[in-house]
């Protein structure tokens, strides 16, 4: 500052890119915040995720496991109960941990931490910021997804290398629930409008067949469920558990590709909704 | 790479107005900033000043109007305007999760400034801000007034051209409000642009070339401190306490005395130019009050003359 300004110093170049009001193409500014962060406070509550879907397939798969016995899995075969429902729990952890950081943690980074308003007055735009977390998000996805998987290649129910495709595929239902979050979450004022949230998710995560097969409900029923994203993801990791390809794999996968591009132009247009006020 | 004129103005607001449903936040201010300039917007809590703030800075959409900030729009172009603004809002708004000095480094990467510049950019700063020894705390460590200092020191990371500070010193003890004026002042001297708002007369006075009295979301007047002192308000001002209950009731036996008589409930200012004279004369009345006090207008005169209300309340 020790120079003095002159008008030569006001003028200001401009670059126009499509998206130029929204992104400065400088999210890695928001993902390297986010790890400082993780570093210097919040590393426990990152570690206590990966318990979660871990606590429900040793009470579940192990002691509930016990009193099931065997059942048919995706290729026909008998497998565990614990090996049946292990992919299915990874789907609805990859749900919850993508749906809980683009909704719940930006609501209150955006509201009581202020956090993106101070990100907000620099030269990111919304979109850097939409884009930082989405990926954070997705990182974190990946390490749980990662760690779940050793943990049941320790239990013993692992037995084919597909089955690592697992990781990748939990990316993926992440990335779908999380585009889709960060949406919605621009349509949310108050704190009871957020708990709405949670109870289109718990439903999702006990009927999407996650605990038993879909063809214990009624057809429509069936139909509805098979209309629902979670079902999609659990059946996709379960077959990649035991390394069966069908048609219907396609499907799954492509139903995730539509719901991150309709997601991420929903998010999209809305963030001047979300970030500007 | 579009060219755009030399603007006249840093900043040029025309008409503009900000609704949220049917409240009106700002309606229809219209000013415009030279280079260099400390602009100041003064009015009580809830005007519009921070509304106004945060459509310049280009985080707040507006409902109409024109805006321009360095000849561009800033809804238009947020990240080019901004990465030549240093924004300190009206609550501070550090990142709780990182510590003091990271607070800086990582708000200049959103910049996208270099590791390089802004290693020793940081030492600088937190120097300026007294928070040398404090690089490493946490953020929720700190006192009301620490957290100010860094959050202004956080502003100048990216060395603005156009600061933008939202009430600054609230909260402030007197001692820490008289460093930062001295620092915004020179900051004001090596020619970048000031944008505060505050509802401190004194601090308008001391910092501010000129400004605009907000009140409701209108501009009330407009021009240099001494000039508004001049035009809407006398020289002096006779201040009275004669005890809560009395100061209403009292008014009247002190018709005629000034220019003119403000009766508040914890005190009557009579404006004149002459305040010594104008006591001899409320003595010559046979009225005695508690306390008095002769002082100069101040833009609290001003505003209390346009408005009919106080600034702080």
């Amino acid at each position: 500052m020790s120079n003095m300004l002159t008008e030569e110093d006001y003028r200001v170049q401009v670059k126009d890119r499509p998206f130029s009001a929204l992104y400065s193409r400088n999210a890695r500014a928001v993902i390297a915040r986010g790890l400082r962060a993780t570093k210097s406070s919040n590393w426990l509550i990152m570690v206590s995720g990966f318990f979660e879907p871990v606590l429900y397939l040793i009470s579940m798969g192990v002691g509930l496991g016990a009193l099931v016995g065997t059942v048919v899995g995706p290729g026909g075969e008998e497998i565990s109960y614990a090996a049946y429902i292990a992919p299915a729990l990874l789907a609805v952890s990859a749900m919850n941990g993508a749906v809980y950081d683009s909704t719940w943690n930006v609501f209150f980074k955006m509201n009581f931490a202020k956090l993106y308003q101070g990100m907000l007055y620099t030269s990111l735009g919304p979109l850097d910021v939409a884009i930082g977390e989405i990926f954070l998000a997705l990182l974190r996805g990946a390490l749980y997804a990662t760690g779940f998987t050793a943990v049941m290649g320790l239990m013993g129910l692992i037995t084919t290398p597909w089955a690592l495709l697992m990781v990748p595929a939990s990316v993926l239902i992440a990335f779908g629930f999380a585009s889709f979050g960060m949406g919605i979450t621009s349509y949310m004022k108050t704190f009871q409008q957020m708990d709405w949230i949670n109870f289109v998710m718990l439903p999702m995560f006990l009927f999407s067949a996650t605990f038993y097969p879909l063809s214990v409900y009624p057809q429509a029923i069936q139909w509805f469920i098979q209309a629902l994203p979670l079902w999609h993801g659990v059946e996709l990791l379960r077959q990649l558990s035991v390394g069966i390809f069908t048609p219907a794999t396609a499907i799954h996968v492509t139903y995730y590709l539509v719901m991150i591009l309709v997601g991420m132009v929903l998010t999209t247009t809305r963030l001047r909704k979300l970030f500007l006020k | 790479m579009p060219n755009q004129t030399i603007p006249n103005y840093v900043i040029s607001a025309d008409r503009l107005s900000k609704h949220y449903g049917d409240f009106v936040a700002v309606d229809g201010i219209s000013f415009d900033v030279p280079q260099g300039e400390s602009f100041g917007l003064l009015g009580p809590n809830g005007a519009g000043k921070s509304t106004t703030m945060k459509m310049i800075g280009g985080v707040s959409q507006r409902t109409s109007g024109k805006l321009t900030i360095m000849g561009l729009d800033p809804e238009q172009h947020g990240p080019e305007v901004r990465a030549h603004l240093g924004v300190v809002p009206q609550q501070d708004n550090l990142d709780e999760e990182l510590r003091v000095r990271d607070n800086l480094l990582v708000y200049g990467r959103y910049f996208g400034l270099p590791m390089s510049y802004l290693k020793p950019k940081a030492d600088e700063l937190l120097e300026f801000a007294q928070l040398t020894d404090k690089a490493k705390a946490k953020v929720d460590s700190l006192s009301g007034g620490m957290k100010r200092r860094l959050t202004i020191a956080r502003s100048l990371i990216n060395e603005p051209k156009i600061l933008l500070l939202d009430e600054p010193t609230t909260g402030l003890d007197p001692q820490a409000r008289h460093i930062l004026w001295d620092r915004l002042f020179r900051l004001k001297e090596s020619g970048v642009t000031l944008i505060l708002t505050t509802h401190y007369m004194d601090e308008a006075e001391q910092l501010c070339d000129r400004l605009v009295v907000v009140d409701k979301g209108q501009i009330m007047a407009e021009g240099s401190p001494a000039r508004l002192i001049r035009e809407h308000s006398t020289r002096e001002v006779l201040e009275l306490r004669f005890g809560s209950e009395r100061n209403t009731t009292v008014a009247a036996d002190l018709a005629g005395i000034g220019e003119r008589l403000e009766p508040l409930p914890d005190r009557v200012l009579i404006y004149t130019d002459d305040g010594e004279a104008a006591l001899e004369q409320v003595t010559a009345r046979g009225l005695h009050p508690i306390t008095s006090l002769v002082r100069r207008s101040s833009l609290e005169d001003v505003f209390l003359r346009l408005t009919g209300r106080s600034l702080v309340d």
